[in-house]
């Protein structure tokens, strides 16, 4: 209530001095870790306000997105499970229609060159347009949201806020959206303490098994956003049923190929990989030690000297896991400003 | 500050200026020696003029009805009988031509310097550079939740460069349709970080008969046929049989090779 208050306090000033540009506050602002690699997405194209943030947030959280209004981003990517579905194998979407893969994390996209497990969506700002229109997921479309939006009590208010104008349109929307989704920037973990020495320690255990894991997993989940951003078949799943990244390039050499996922915060988000097959982490290496099914398309790391998969003892299985935990971050999974407010 | 004052003192007298002249026609041309032209698509069915609703016989001799023939043009170019050319800004370019919307049939392009035209050459769908800009680029015709909702791919970001829809005799009934339908959807730009399918097509067009005359008070329109029929006729004949849906597959690009041969220059009109 005090806040509609102060927003109408605000639009009448904003309508008394139409031609006035209010004093530059500093605004919050998105965090970037030193141990990450160069942002991809331009925030230079879409400066971050607060304002935006806020706007994109609600939006996140509102079931207006969806055709019948019982569906928002938050109902399949909850912020105590890294912004995934928990517990879900696949989500279920509008009229529980079921989707057919794991819903990703939305989570350091500043970061991301391609969006879902197939890459099929290259800039964030056209992330948001795939659900609201997929049938198993919003079953909406993009402009009968904004028509929604322009009709609703609220928004119109909310975009002068954010834009200075309350005139709706997919731009404003869709980059309110992104600006929502680039400050999901998860980095504070313990993991993330040690390595910028900010007085996070690993134990003994743990260290082996980063030691481990560079040896074993990191040429896959590369760098400290814990992917290499590429496309691997590392054989979890029939291709058949499911060709991945094939559907979108056509290059057969695709067939059965996922976006690397990154591990950050991969203790709370199971279930795993893009079909939702493992429910713990011990069931993950149990199949990169001995449950690949081999193809034509298995990535070349998971088949060396002639056999497939990767030799790993359980003594080393359960250190990779104890390293694997020391990436959650609680900072991330509990902050109220990433909440539905 | 007071740029902010100027851009809102000026927006404010365009708009108003639009508003109260919004019935008149542009007549000030920032250069003397230039002026508009339009391409007009005209949809013909073989020699004939084009309508939904009626039956045509393609070259495989299968039975189609059309219900839906749009199609992106975009990056024009002009040339003139010396075989120089004019290359408009490309974002007065961009074109969803949907033939139950009349008024989508016209693309003016204005300030083509004087001369007399008789080429065209543009590219079928969206240019690989506009397919991967920014949101705030794709505005007007490109505007995913606006003209362009139909003739966009959320799933593989991407918009669908021609599509056309109907019902055919050979077609397999479509449960879900409740009808025996075709359906050509395609679209594919060449990728942003792999080598996509690229179904870009470029189609460059000459008239034998009088130019274009363009220039200051004038106003030609090109008129240009698309001959629907022409998707299952050349250099690849296919019956509705063997491919009654095309979206995103390897034989989309057969299909772009065909569509691609559907444009000539019917007629010029000069004022």
């Amino acid at each position: 209530m005090m806040k509609l208050n102060l927003s109408l306090f605000f639009i009448a000033v904003l309508l008394l001095s139409a031609c006035k540009k209010e004093p530059v506050k500093k605004e919050m602002e998105v965090f970037i870790p030193s141990n990450f690699p160069a942002p991809v997405y331009d925030l230079g194209i879409n400066p971050f306000t607060a304002k935006k943030f806020e706007l994109g947030r609600k939006l996140f959280y509102d079931r207006i997105l969806s055709q019948n209004n019982t569906i928002s981003c938050g109902s399949c990517h909850q912020q105590f499970a890294a912004f995934v579905h928990a517990g879900h194998i696949v989500s279920h979407g509008i009229h529980d229609r079921l989707g057919k893969r794991n819903a990703p994390p939305v989570m350091n996209m500043l970061w991301s060159k391609d969006f879902f497990w197939d890459g099929g969506v290259h800039n964030l700002d056209l992330v948001p347009p795939n659900p609201i229109h997929n049938p198993v997921e919003m079953d909406e479309d993009l402009g009968n949201v904004l028509e929604k939006l322009r009709n609703s009590s609220v928004y119109p208010a909310l975009f002068k806020d954010a834009y200075n104008t309350d005139e709706i349109n997919s731009t404003r929307f869709l980059q309110a959206m992104s600006q929502f989704m680039v400050s999901l920037v998860s980095a504070n973990s313990r993991y993330d303490k040690f390595v910028r020495r900010e007085g996070g320690t690993l134990t003994t255990t743990e260290l082996s098994g980063k030691s481990l894991f560079e040896q074993k997993c990191a040429s896959c989940h590369a760098s400290d956003l814990f992917t290499d951003r590429g496309f691997h078949n590392n054989g979890s799943q029939n291709i058949i049923t499911d060709s991945g990244r094939y559907a979108i390039t056509l290059n057969p050499e695709d067939i059965g190929k996922f976006k690397t996922p990154t591990l950050r915060n991969i203790e709370k988000t199971a279930p795993y990989m893009h079909g939702g097959k493992f429910q713990t982490l011990e069931e993950v290496l149990n199949h990169y030690a001995n449950g690949i099914s081999n193809s034509a398309t298995l990535d070349a790391q998971l088949k060396q000297n002639g056999s497939v998969g990767i030799a790993l003892s359980d003594d080393e299985k359960a250190k990779i896991i104890s390293f694997l935990k020391t990436l959650t971050d609680d900072d991330f999974l509990h902050n109220r400003n990433f909440s539905e407010q | 500050m007071n740029n902010f004052k100027t851009i809102y003192a000026i927006a404010f007298l365009v708009a108003t200026t639009m508003f109260l002249s919004s019935c008149h026609k542009d007549k000030a041309q920032p250069d003397l020696g230039s002026g508009p032209v339009t391409l007009h698509f005209d949809s013909q069915a073989g020699s004939g003029e084009f309508a939904f609703g009626t039956n045509y016989v393609t070259a495989n001799g299968d039975t189609v009805n059309f219900s839906k023939f749009n199609f992106f043009v975009s990056n024009v170019v002009f040339v003139k009988t010396d075989g120089s050319t004019y290359t408009p800004p490309k974002d007065s370019t961009y074109r969803l031509v949907v033939e139950s919307l009349e008024e989508s049939h016209d693309l003016t392009i204005n300030n083509v310097p004087s001369g007399d035209y008789t080429g065209v050459k543009f590219v079928i769908g969206v240019d690989s550079l506009k397919s991967v800009s920014d949101i705030s680029q794709r505005t007007g015709d490109l505007d995913p939740a606006g003209a362009a909702s139909d003739m966009y791919w959320t799933w593989n970001s991407g918009y669908i460069f021609y599509k056309v829809e109907g019902t055919s005799p050979q077609a397999p009934y479509d449960p879900m349709m409740m009808g025996k339908m075709f359906f050509y959807h395609i679209g594919g730009f060449g990728g942003y970080t792999t080598a996509d399918v690229n179904n870009l097509r470029n189609v460059s067009l000459t008239y034998a008969g009088e130019a274009a005359h363009a220039g200051k008070g004038k106003a030609p329109e090109i008129h240009i046929y698309a001959d629907a029929l022409q998707l299952w006729k050349s250099p690849t004949v296919f019956s509705i049989v063997a491919h009654p849906g095309i979206m995103v597959d390897p034989f989309s690009s057969t299909v772009a090779d065909n569509y691609k041969g559907m444009f000539t220059i019917g007629h010029i009109h000069n004022d």
